[in-house]
């Protein structure tokens, strides 16, 4: 049974949008569902690896409803099979369940979507900024935040030749 | 003593021509190496480039070793903290050489966590351009650094003392303030 009749059967009325796009299989869920969905595809599909957690800001895309999808890709690594899971979320104070409980490999990238987004993963043990320093203010893959930041690339002391 | 009076294996100098000539032939570098840029440099060390040529080949990773900070590739804004003490942690005499686009002006990468050229924090003696600058353009500048130490340097650092001004641009430029109020304006509307 592949996964998408696995989901269709567990959960015939939750909403699922599934699509496919070559051997892309991929799964539109609501964000309630998504704890379920996932634990679903994890306990009964065989998908023991997290490969990656990312995000998309829809700000100002045309036919968006959404600002912004969270994408979870799937492996099931004695099959091969692939899949993605999407979901939405919008402002403010956009929030998910942490899959952390789930699989231990959410720990960084959840880490990641949330330094670069702004998105909180509720449950999440160590919720720090990964790659961005600590004092940074902004989320800067938000669509709305400047290219060329706000000036953090520019707040340091200037060291001359005389006083070092 | 008569000058006629010295054996020909004795030779009269000042005391800053003698220090300048032993400096400017053993600059240790510090490889400050964070991108490709950083390659290059390593190539400029080996053997096919030989740096060892022009007494620069004692690479040192301690800074309290080195008098030749060579700042090899982009400086984020999270490494320039790092740059910068490193910098502070050198002995004095040292200089400094910005090698390559990205360490001179920021190159192609005018983005929020790109530092826009190392010399707006710290100071700089020497620019070598190019993306990545071939061994030979660096080896060039360390021997326009030589030239630079031979001809202004002095036994205890006077010249440092009167480089008070910033080497590079000001932090700011008119745009980053204008985009800056923007944001600003825009800040309660966003988050
Ligand atoms: S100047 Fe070019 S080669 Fe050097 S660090 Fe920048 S991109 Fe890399």
């Amino acid at each position: 049974m592949s996964h998408q009749e696995l989901l269709q059967t567990r959960f015939p009325a939750a909403g699922l949008v599934f699509s496919d796009f070559r051997d892309n299989h991929r799964v539109h869920v609501p964000k309630e569902r998504l704890v379920e969905v996932l634990t679903c595809l994890k306990t009964e599909g065989g998908f023991d690896m997290l490969v990656d957690i990312t995000a998309v800001d829809y700000l100002e895309y045309e036919n968006a409803d959404d600002r912004f999808g969270v994408v979870y890709v799937l492996l099931n690594t004695s099959t091969g099979e692939r899949t993605i899971v999407k979901t939405f979320v919008n402002d403010p104070d956009p929030t998910l369940p942490s899959m952390y409980p789930l699989w231990k490999s959410a720990d960084w990238t959840e880490r990641e979507v949330y330094d670069m987004y702004g998105i909180k993963f509720e449950g999440h043990p160590d919720l720090r900024r990964i790659l961005m320093p600590d004092e940074f203010t902004a989320f800067p893959l938000r669509k709305d935040y400047p290219l060329k930041g706000r000036g953090e690339r520019h707040n340091f002391p200037v060291i001359t030749r005389s006083e070092s | 003593m008569a000058v006629k009076d010295i054996p020909d294996n004795i030779f009269m100098t000042t005391l800053d021509a003698a220090a300048n000539w032993s400096r400017a032939n053993s600059l240790w570098p510090m490889p400050f190496a964070t991108a490709c840029c950083g390659i290059e440099l390593m190539a400029t060390a080996s053997s096919r480039f030989d740096l060892s040529r022009f007494g620069a080949e004692v690479m040192r990773f301690s800074p309290r070793q080195c008098d030749l900070m060579i700042v090899a590739g982009r400086v984020a804004m999270k490494m320039l903290p790092v740059l910068q003490r490193i910098w502070l942690q050198m002995p004095e005499p040292k200089w400094c050489i910005s090698m390559g686009a990205c360490a001179c002006t920021g190159g192609v990468f005018d983005t929020y966590a790109v530092v826009q050229g190392v010399d707006r924090f710290i100071p700089v003696d020497m620019y070598v351009p190019g993306c990545p600058p071939r061994p030979e353009q660096l080896i060039a500048g360390i021997i326009a650094l030589q030239d630079k130490v031979i001809k202004t340097g002095t036994i205890n650092g006077r010249e440092f003392a009167k480089r008070t001004l910033p080497t590079g641009p000001a932090p700011f430029d008119a745009d980053e303030l204008i985009r800056i109020r923007e944001g600003n304006e825009l800040l309660p509307v966003l988050n």
